[in-house]
């Protein structure tokens, strides 16, 4: 008895969740549409925002320590 | 450098790499969608020649009236064309890999840019074999020259002078109907532009270094 009310248990789930998957859901396919390319797009502004932001930093890095430098000199020289 | 040059090589460049893949080009058999490649490939050289040129202006600056700071700007301006340079060689292998069958084809301009950049390559060996700053800073600016005018024909003209794969090459001019169809030309510029922009960024962070560095190295001598 238990066995046969689990067995039909088990089908119901699966039919439910069968019914479930051939839904056709709306999805966000902007990224996967032609190709996948704008996942490619998206790779590449990631790269380049990066490498910009790392640029950036570096010139900033440089501008306080020429600050510093400067700093450092005046006060030798006073 | 200006600020706001470095915020237009940011947004040029955002645009060229968003619409050089997503915007319609020529449909070509074998080049099929590499010939977006153009957009990535093309600017390295530009940026490259635009480098060596003003590395070249700072050399004949330097002789006409010695200073370390036109020969630190000669130098970092090579420095990163040559980086612009050794990009563009490689992009270029692997373009032509799947162009033309072969990294390398023995292409007369693939090998002119190759002989440039040994040339170039040769300019950092010389400045590193000279002990004295004065005479490594006017002999390099001697032999800039030269590297500049090896450059020209190397890539310029004898290319032109023989029949090649490479578009720009065979008598036609650089920009023709057949090399660059004219749908590429809003991309292809602004690439041109916003990488030379980030060349001359990195340049300007390079010779900021080297200034602090021989302050450093002035105050240093001062303590003693």
């Amino acid at each position: 008895m238990m066995k046969t009310s689990k067995g039909i248990f088990l089908l119901i789930l699966l039919m439910i969740s069968n019914t479930l998957f051939a839904q056709d859901a709306a999805m966000a396919d902007g990224m996967r549409s032609e190709g996948k390319i704008y996942v490619v797009v998206g790779i590449i502004l990631i790269i380049l925002l990066g490498l910009f932001f790392y640029l950036t930093m570096l010139d900033r890095k440089v501008k306080k320590l020429e600050n510093l430098l400067n700093e450092k000199q005046v006060k030798t020289k006073s | 450098m200006k600020n706001w040059l470095k915020i237009v090589a940011v947004v040029l460049l955002i645009y060229v790499h968003t619409a050089g893949l997503l915007l319609d080009v020529p449909r070509l058999n074998i080049l099929n969608e590499t010939i977006r490649a153009l957009y990535f490939h093309v600017p390295m050289w530009f940026g490259m020649v635009l480098l060596f040129l003003i590395s070249v202006y700072h050399a004949i600056r330097y002789l006409r009236n010695p200073s370390i700071e036109t020969d630190r700007k000669s130098v970092e301006y090579a420095n990163i064309g040559l980086l612009f340079g050794i990009l563009g060689i490689v992009t270029g292998m692997l373009w032509a890999n799947y162009a033309w069958g072969t990294p390398w084809h023995g292409d007369p301009k693939q090998n002119g840019a190759a002989i440039t950049l040994l040339v170039y390559l040769a300019y950092f060996v010389l400045r590193g074999s000279i002990e004295n700053s004065e005479q490594r800073a006017r002999l390099s600016a001697v032999y800039n020259i030269f590297a500049f005018a090896a450059m020209v024909p190397l890539i310029f003209i004898i290319p032109r002078l023989t029949s090649s794969m490479h578009p720009g090459s065979g008598g036609n001019p650089g920009f023709n109907m057949y090399d660059l169809d004219s749908s590429m030309r809003p991309v292809f510029y602004p690439a041109v532009i916003g990488w030379f922009l980030v060349g001359l960024w990195i340049v300007s962070i390079r010779v900021k270094v080297k200034e602090l560095e021989e302050k450093i190295l002035d105050l240093h001598d001062e303590n003693k």
